[in-house]
C-alpha cells in the first residue's frame, strides 16, 4: 500500500498487553479496516478518550481490543442499542458501533431497523465479508445465492439481504458502501460518516480469506465501481443505485440531514450537560410529594 | 340498619371503561383529606372494555395497608359483580345501588339499599356523571370534606372545561347529600374516627413509589417495552422526564431496553428498565453481560403470574427464581423486594447506589398487587436518601478490571480522565482485553463470583423482625405480602408468633440464619412452590416447617393468612 499515513495515528495504537496478539487470520480484510479507522480518527484530530467503539460479537467485533479508544465488546447483535445508550448518556463522545454482517444484519437486524428510526448520532460500521467468520464459515445474511458452505452444502438459496436499499427505504440519515481495498477512499467515507450528525451506516466490503473463497480481493475489485455522478441527496437515485447488484456501486449513497435522537429528547433541550454528570433533584422529589398531599 | 365501625371495606365493581378508577381516586383523595386513613387496591381483567373490574377501598381510624376479603359495602355498576365477588359477601355486606345491577339470585339474600344513581345523574344531564355521584355518596356516609371532592374534581377534569367541572361537582353533591341523608335516617351508620395528621400525609401508589424513588436515586435514563403491570413506572417516568431532565425511551423490544441501559451505565449515567417476567426473560442475555462486564444496571420487575403470558393483569410472587438464576455462568446480583411504599421509595433510590458501587444488576421485584396498591403515608424524607457516586477518573495506567481484595474494581467512564476504558463481555485481563489464560480466568471468576459476592453479603442488611425475638413461631415473608401478614398477626393476637420480613432478598448474610434457630418456621408466599423457602434452604440450609401458599393469581387477604396461620398453630 503506497499511501501516506497521517500523523497522530500512533495515539490510536494500543500498548496494552492483550492488544498485541491480534486474533485475525493473516491476510484478512479486518486489518485494512483497522488501518482505515485509525487514519480516519487521526485525520479528524480526535483523542482516544473522546471516542468509544461498541462492538458486538464476531471477528470484526474484536476491533476495540486492537485500537486505543474506549471500547465495549458486548453481545452478538447488541452493539447498536448499547451504543445508543452510550451516546445518550454522553453526547460529547464520538460513538461507533461495529460488527460483522451476521452481527448487525442477522442477530441485530431488528435493532438496526429501529436505530434508523431513532436516529442517534452514532456511526455504524459493518464489516461485510458475506460470511460468518468467527463461527467458521456459515452463510450470513449477505452471502450470495448459490454459495456452498459447511452448513448450506446445497448452496444458499435465500435472497441476500440488501442493507443499503433497506436503509434508504427507511430514510436513514447517511448510507454508504466501500471496499476496504481502497484505502484513501474508505478513510474519506468513514471520516464523513463520523462527522455526519445522525445515524450513519457504512457497509464495508472485505474479504474473509479463510472462509469466503468467492468474494476475494480480486473479486471485489472486479465487481465494484465508484459512483462519480451520484447525488446522495436524491433518495430515488440512491435507491436505484442500491438495487444494482453487479457491479456493486461504492460511495455515499444517501444523505438526509435530520434531527438526531439526542437533539429531540426533552432531557437535552434546555440543558446540554451530559446525563452522566447530572445529579438527582431532591427539590423536585419534595415538590412531587407536596402535590401528593392533595 | 347496617352499622360499621373503625374500619370499613368498600368495594366498587363494574366493567372496564365504566370509570371505577375515577370513583376510587375521588374517594380516596377526599377521604384522606377529611382525615381518614385509606387503602385501595384494584383487581382487573385483561381487556380494555367490559368484563368485571373491582376496587377495594378501606377507610379506617387506624393506618390500613392490606387487602381484606371482607366486603362491608358493595357498589355494583353492572350485573355480574355480585357473582364475581360471591365468596367475599358476608351477612353484613350492604349492597348499595340500583336493583338492575343485582342478579336475581342475590335479591333476597343481600342487604340491598336501593339508590337511584342513574335517575340522579340524569337530572344533572348525563350518564357520564355516575361515578362522581357514587363517589359523593360514599364521601357523604363519612360526612367527609366536600371541599376536597370539589378540589379533586377540579384537578382531574379542569382541562375539560368549566362546564364539565361544574356538572361533576353537581353530580357529586347530589350523591353527597343523599349519603348524609341515608346516615341521618339511620339506614347506614358508620363510625370511623378521624386523625388530623392524615390530612398532611401523601397518597401514593406502588408504581409512584418506585418511580419517584428512581428519580430520588438519580435515574437519568429509562428504556422500556410496555408490559403489564410494569408499564405504570415507565409512564410515570415519561410524564416527569422533562421536569427531571431525564431520557425515557420506548424501544423495539426488551433486549434493546436493557442493552441501552447497559450502554448508559457504561458511559456513567444511572439507568433503569421496567418490565415484567416475560420481558425480563428476554433480558437474561444482557443480565449475563452485565455480570461479566461488571456493568451496573437497575431493573424493576413487576411480577405477574406465568409461565409465558400467564395472567397478564393479576398477581404472583413467581419470578424470584427467574431473577435469581437468569443469565448463564456465575456472577453476583442483588435482589430487592419492597414490602411497603416507603421501602419501595428508599430501596429504589438505593438500588442506583448499589449498582454503582458493586457494578452488578440490581433487581427490584414488585408485583401487580404491589404496584396497584395505594395508601396514605407520611411523605418519605429526601434527606434520608444518599446519592453515592463511585466513578473514578481514568488516569494513565487505568485498568477497568483491576484485581482487588474485595472484588470491586474502580469503575471509570469514557471521557473522564486521559486513559481509555475497555469493558468486555468476554473473559478478560485487568485492562479489559480478551484472554483465554487459565490462571487469569480463575482469578476473574473468583473476583466476580466469590470475592465480590462476599463483599455484597457482608454489607447486606438484615431482614426486619416484627414481634418478639423469643416467639416460638416465626412467619417468613418477602416483598409485597408484608402488610397483609402483619395485619393477620395483629388479628391473631399471639405474642408467640413473630414475622420476619425480607425486602433484601438476595444475597443473604449468613447471620440471617440466627433468626431461625429453634423456631417453628411458617413460610407465606404468593406462588406455588415456595421459591423463597427454597432459596433459604439452598443459601442457608434452612428448612421451613409449614408453607402457606396462594397461587390463583390473586393477592393474599388478611383473612386467608389468618386462617392459614391458625391451621398451622392451633
Ligand atoms: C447469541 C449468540 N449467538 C451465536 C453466537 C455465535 N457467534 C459468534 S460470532 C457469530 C457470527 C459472526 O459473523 P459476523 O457477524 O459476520 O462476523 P465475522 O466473524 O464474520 O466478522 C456467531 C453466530 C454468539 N456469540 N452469541
Ligand atoms: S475468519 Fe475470515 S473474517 Fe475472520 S479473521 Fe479470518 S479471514 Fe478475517
Amino acid at each position: 500500500m503506497n499511501v501516506q499515513l497521517p500523523t497522530g495515528r500512533e495515539l490510536f495504537e494500543p500498548k496494552r498487553p492483550g492488544s498485541q496478539d491480534i486474533a485475525w487470520c493473516p491476510g484478512c480484510g479486518n486489518f485494512g479496516i483497522r488501518n482505515i479507522l485509525i487514519s480516519a480518527l487521526a485525520e479528524l484530530g480526535l483523542k482516544p478518550n473522546q471516542v468509544a467503539i461498541i462492538s458486538g460479537i464476531g471477528q470484526a467485533a474484536k476491533m476495540p481490543h486492537y485500537i486505543n479508544v474506549n471500547g465495549y465488546h458486548t453481545l452478538h447483535g447488541r452493539a447498536i442499542p448499547i451504543a445508543t445508550g452510550v451516546k445518550a448518556s454522553n453526547p460529547e463522545l464520538t460513538v461507533i458501533a461495529e460488527g460483522g454482517d451476521g452481527d448487525m444484519y442477522a442477530e441485530g437486524g431488528n435493532h438496526l431497523l429501529h436505530a434508523i428510526r431513532r436516529n442517534p448520532d452514532i456511526t455504524v460500521l459493518i464489516h461485510d465479508n458475506q460470511v460468518y467468520g468467527l463461527t467458521k464459515g456459515q452463510a450470513s445474511p449477505t452471502t450470495m445465492k448459490g454459495m456452498k458452505t459447511p452448513t448450506q452444502p446445497w448452496g444458499v438459496f435465500e435472497e441476500p439481504f440488501n442493507p443499503l436499499a433497506l436503509a434508504i427505504a427507511l430514510d436513514a440519515s447517511f448510507v454508504a458502501r466501500t471496499f476496504m481495498g481502497y484505502f484513501k477512499e474508505s478513510v474519506e467515507i468513514i471520516k464523513k460518516a463520523i462527522q455526519h450528525k445522525g445515524l450513519t451506516i457504512v457497509d464495508i466490503l472485505h474479504p474473509c480469506v479463510s472462509f469466503n473463497k468467492v468474494n476475494t480481493y480480486a473479486w471485489y475489485r472486479e465487481h465494484t465501481y465508484w459512483m462519480d455522478d451520484h447525488d446522495p441527496y436524491d433518495r430515488e437515485a440512491a435507491f436505484r443505485r442500491a438495487l444494482e447488484s453487479d457491479p456493486l456501486p461504492l460511495g455515499i449513497f444517501y444523505i438526509h440531514e435530520k434531527p438526531t435522537f439526542e437533539e429531540q429528547v426533552p432531557a437535552y433541550k434546555k440543558d446540554k450537560t451530559p446525563l452522566w454528570k447530572r445529579e438527582p433533584k431532591p427539590e423536585l422529589v419534595k415538590k412531587f410529594f407536596e402535590g401528593k398531599k392533595l | 340498619m347496617s352499622e360499621f365501625k373503625e374500619d370499613v371495606s368498600i368495594v366498587l365493581g363494574g366493567a372496564a371503561g365504566q370509570g371505577i378508577q375515577t370513583v376510587e381516586e375521588i374517594l380516596t383523595h377526599a377521604l384522606k383529606k377529611s382525615g381518614y386513613h385509606v387503602y385501595a387496591n384494584k383487581e382487573y381483567m385483561s381487556r380494555v372494555r367490559g368484563g368485571i373490574n373491582t376496587t377495594e377501598i378501606r377507610v379506617s381510624s387506624k393506618r390500613v395497608r392490606a387487602f381484606v376479603k371482607r366486603i362491608d359495602i358493595l357498589v355494583p355498576f353492572k350485573q355480574g359483580v355480585l357473582s364475581w365477588v360471591r365468596d367475599r359477601l358476608g351477612e353484613n355486606t350492604v349492597v348499595l345501588g340500583e336493583k338492575e345491577n343485582v342478579e336475581e339470585e342475590f335479591l333476597d339474600k343481600v342487604n340491598l339499599v336501593e339508590v337511584p344513581l342513574t335517575k340522579m345523574v340524569m337530572e344533572v344531564g348525563s350518564q357520564l356523571y355516575l361515578n362522581t355521584t357514587a363517589a359523593g355518596l360514599i364521601v357523604g356516609f363519612f360526612h367527609g370534606d366536600f371541599g376536597a371532592v370539589e378540589e379533586y374534581i377540579r384537578k382531574r377534569f379542569g382541562s375539560k372545561g368549566e362546564n364539565v367541572v361544574q356538572k361533576n361537582i353537581e353530580a357529586a353533591r347530589k350523591g353527597y347529600e343523599l349519603g348524609v341523608k341515608l346516615c341521618e335516617e339511620g339506614t347506614i351508620k358508620i363510625e370511623v374516627e378521624r386523625d388530623e395528621k392524615v390530612k398532611d400525609e401523601v397518597l401514593l401508589t406502588g408504581t409512584e413509589a418506585v418511580g419517584i424513588g428512581a428519580f430520588a436515586g438519580g435515574m437519568d435514563f429509562l428504556s422500556f417495552y410496555p408490559m403489564s403491570p410494569s408499564t405504570g413506572v415507565s409512564t410515570f417516568a415519561a410524564q416527569h422526564a422533562e421536569e427531571f431532565g431525564i431520557i425515557v425511551e420506548q424501544v423495539e423490544d426488551e433486549i434493546s431496553a436493557i442493552n441501552m441501559a447497559l450502554g448508559a451505565w457504561y458511559a456513567g449515567a444511572r439507568a433503569m428498565v421496567s418490565t415484567s417476567g416475560g420481558g425480563f426473560a428476554l433480558m437474561s442475555e444482557a443480565i449475563s453481560l452485565a455480570g461479566m462486564a461488571e456493568n451496573p444496571v437497575v431493573v424493576h420487575l413487576a411480577q405477574r403470574p406465568g409461565p409465558a403470558t400467564g395472567l397478564p393483569t393479576r398477581t404472583m410472587q413467581g419470578d424470584l427464581n427467574l431473577v435469581l438464576y437468569s443469565g448463564h455462568g456465575d456472577f453476583p446480583r442483588i435482589i430487592l423486594a419492597p414490602g411497603s411504599l416507603e421501602e419501595a421509595f428508599y430501596l429504589t433510590a438505593e438500588a442506583f447506589n448499589l449498582a454503582d458501587k458493586y457494578q452488578v444488576p440490581v433487581i427490584i421485584l414488585t408485583d401487580q398487587y404491589f404496584v396497584d396498591t395505594y395508601y396514605n403515608l407520611p411523605a418519605p424524607d429526601m434527606e434520608k436518601v444518599k446519592f453515592e457516586r463511585y466513578i473514578v477518573e481514568a488516569k494513565p495506567g487505568y485498568r477497568r478490571y483491576e484485581l482487588t481484595e474485595d472484588g470491586i474494581s474502580p469503575r471509570a467512564v469514557p471521557g473522564y480522565g486521559e486513559e481509555v476504558v475497555i469493558a468486555n463481555g468476554n473473559e478478560h485481563d485487568e485492562w479489559g482485553d480478551i484472554t483465554e489464560d487459565a490462571e487469569l480466568t480463575i482469578k476473574m471468576q473468583e473476583k466476580r463470583a466469590i470475592k465480590k459476592l462476599e463483599t455484597i453479603k457482608k454489607n447486606a442488611p438484615l431482614p426486619k423482625l416484627i414481634g418478639s425475638e423469643n416467639a416460638k413461631y416465626l412467619v417468613i415473608a418477602w416483598g409485597s405480602t408484608l402488610h397483609v401478614v402483619e395485619e393477620a398477626l395483629e388479628k391473631l393476637g399471639r405474642d408467640d408468633v413473630a414475622l420476619l420480613h425480607f425486602s433484601w432478598v438476595y444475597p443473604l448474610k449468613p447471620k440471617v440464619r440466627e433468626f431461625f434457630e429453634g423456631k417453628v418456621l411458617i413460610d407465606v408466599e404468593n406462588n406455588i412452590t415456595g421459591q423463597f423457602a427454597e432459596l433459604l434452604r439452598k443459601e442457608l440450609g434452612i428448612e421451613v416447617h409449614h408453607k402457606i401458599l396462594k397461587y390463583d393469581g390473586r393477592p393474599f387477604s388478611v383473612e386467608e393468612v389468618l386462617e392459614g396461620l391458625k391451621g398451622v398453630i392451633e
